[in-house]
């Protein structure tokens, strides 16, 4: 036994020595495209242009973060290489910042009404019901799409916060499909305890059943609050104007109005750079739970 | 006699507290998911500009469809994306959950892994449209670096899609692996012991238990991470925007340059439902052949 040991003992270290270089090497790879961005955000937006093979900022500076905060006149902002209309970074972070909270808001308290129901009270129908909201997990957003549109065009809601919400506000498939799951997964008794107590059922579900599910509810709204701060195509045809135009709308008109052939890729990185923080701090804030609950979304 | 009232009187008012609280999802589901489906199928049967009332046109539109040579290429340039995609990405995510599950369980690991899919589309779009620009990018730094000619990447017809490929796979490769991964865990380890007993070595153990046991997970991946693929758009929209000349413009693209560009809501709406039967039929297929639902454990 212990000769077998001591035997195989340096092939796991060498095997191990391999895993370890390949580890740090997807890591490097993983990592370095981020901290491309912040290197070229906080470089002078000139020295960007011509120290391309430096790794580090060149010229520190964080004047490309004033320019797409509006910090600085237009006039200032052109001869800085920027573009002509104003860019105000602050008005799409507070858009995103809006967009994602109600609609996740939202989306969890509605779903998280239906899943109870379906998970805990007895109704005629209810099986067949679900069904339906499982099918529909399975119809890709393409189907939808243009029909969606048309709808919100036809609700003269286009450019309005509303028109951005509507489709996920009251719901997905999905997150009543995860809070059912979850509902299923706990215990019973204390809802019975309040039942024999003589309380109602919207008393039990608000009172009992939502405490419980804290943890499983928050999880859901990290997950979708991610998602819909990512969201490109549908802000982007339902809401292009200025005043409700969402960071990834925003980086993407941006980049299309920036010159072909040289792009203004520090104000660019800059405005990337704070599209990514809402992100960042979650996942510091919540990495583990993060997580564990996409992991979880793989056997949804 | 309120012995056997009283329990269809509250079974009564659960139901009717279950309808409440089921009202308003059911009201976004019907008007945002189930009413929209049905609605896109309708309007594949019209020419409509968004303009002048809709006009029935029967099936003249799938007609077309058929001798759509655009359409055509559009297939075969998202076909093309997704074969570039899936295997490169599905093996990079196994050797890396297998890589995880033997070396290290830490969630600092998977959280790094994870990151790129948490970035929005866009994003990871524009931090690669300028790490790869084919004169001031970083990569053609090293490129040239190391003595050999700048490439164009996304600026050549050749390239373009194994470009974004790339780009995809890094976003996606991370996140299918802490799937598999999660997998993995699910596998009992006295099947490797047990194994190990009867002599079998670590790539028997790995074709005669490892695999077969993820089947459901990988599955699940495929199909999803397939299904993601044919739906590619984000990125396109940002880096090449269906070029250069139309090496790029995939299925979605073309639907919703039809949509949104050209304002032909009928025939997008066509090319969608053709979409959609195409990933019906994917999905059908796999499940069928891998037999999705049930592991060798059971």
């Amino acid at each position: 036994m212990s000769r077998a040991q001591s035997g195989t003992a340096p092939t796991i270290q060498i095997s191990s020595i391999l895993a370890w270089v390949a580890f740090g090497l997807v890591m490097v790879v993983t990592l370095f495209p981020v901290y491309w961005v912040l290197r070229t955000s906080l470089s002078d937006h000139k020295e960007i242009y011509v120290q391309t093979a430096v790794i580090w900022p060149v010229g520190l500076t964080l004047d490309n973060f004033k320019r797409v905060l509006g910090m600085f006149t237009a006039e200032q902002s052109v001869a800085m290489g920027g573009t002509v209309t104003g860019i105000n970074f602050w008005l799409y972070l507070r858009n995103s910042f809006v967009v994602s909270t109600f609609l996740v808001a939202g989306q969890t308290f509605f779903s998280a009404m239906a899943a109870y129901a379906f998970a805990r009270l007895r109704f005629t129908g209810r099986d067949q019901l679900f069904f339906f909201y499982l099918t529909a997990m399975m119809i890709p957003g393409v189907v939808t799409l243009i029909p969606n549109f048309i709808l919100i065009r036809d609700l003269k809601w286009l450019d309005t916060f509303q028109g951005i919400m509507a489709p996920g506000f009251l719901m997905t498939p999905f997150t009543v499909f995860f809070l059912r799951q979850f509902f299923l997964g706990i215990n019973h008794e204390l809802e019975e305890a309040a039942t024999i107590d003589g309380a109602n059922i919207p008393t039990i579900f608000l009172r009992v059943a939502l405490p419980l599910s804290i943890p499983a509810l928050s999880t859901l709204a990290i997950l979708q609050f991610i998602a819909t701060w990512n969201d490109y195509l549908w802000p982007f045809l339902v809401g292009k104007k200025e005043a409700v135009r969402v960071l990834t709308v925003a980086l993407a008109i941006f980049q299309s109005q920036t010159p072909q052939g040289a792009p203004d890729w520090g104000g660019l990185m800059a405005g990337t750079a704070l599209s990514l923080i809402p992100t960042l701090v979650i996942f510091l804030v919540f990495g583990r739970r993060a997580v564990n609950a996409i992991q979880f979304t793989g056997f949804r | 006699m309120t012995t056997h009232r009283q329990p269809r009187l509250a079974a009564r008012r659960e139901a009717l507290y279950a309808w409440a609280f089921v009202a308003p999802s059911l009201i976004g589901f019907l008007v945002f998911f189930a009413v929209p489906s049905i609605r896109g199928l309708l309007m594949s049967f019209t020419d409509w500009d968004l303009l002048r009332p809709a006009k029935f046109v029967g099936v003249a539109n799938y007609v077309r469809l058929l001798g759509d040579a655009d359409f055509r290429h559009a297939l075969k340039v998202t076909a093309y994306y997704v074969i570039l995609n899936i295997p490169i990405q599905t093996m990079l995510a196994l050797g890396m959950a297998v890589m995880m599950d033997k070396f290290s369980k830490s969630t600092i690991i998977r959280g790094i892994l994870v990151l790129p899919w948490l970035l929005p589309n866009i994003v990871v779009a524009l931090i690669w449209l300028w790490l790869l620009d084919p004169t001031m990018g970083f990569l053609n730094q090293i490129i040239m670096g190391l003595g050999f000619q700048r490439q164009p990447f996304l600026g050549s017809i050749d390239q373009a899609m194994p470009t974004i490929a790339a780009i995809n796979i890094w976003r996606h490769a991370g996140y299918t692996a802490i799937l598999i991964y999660a997998g993995l865990q699910t596998i009992p380890k006295e099947l490797y012991e047990a194994a190990a007993i009867d002599g079998a070595n670590e790539r028997q153990k790995f074709l005669g238990i490892t695999i077969p046991l993820l089947r459901p997970v990988l599955v699940f991946v495929l199909v999803t991470t397939i299904i993601g693929s044919f739906q590619i758009f984000d990125t396109i929209a940002i880096t090449t925007k269906g070029g250069p000349v139309d090496a790029t413009r995939v299925v979605y693209w073309y639907i919703y340059e039809y949509a949104f560009v050209r304002f032909k809501m009928g025939y997008a709406t066509t090319i969608s439902v053709a979409l959609f039967a195409i990933l019906i039929t994917i999905t059908f297929i796999q499940m069928r052949y891998f037999n999705a639902n049930s592991s060798d454990l059971d």
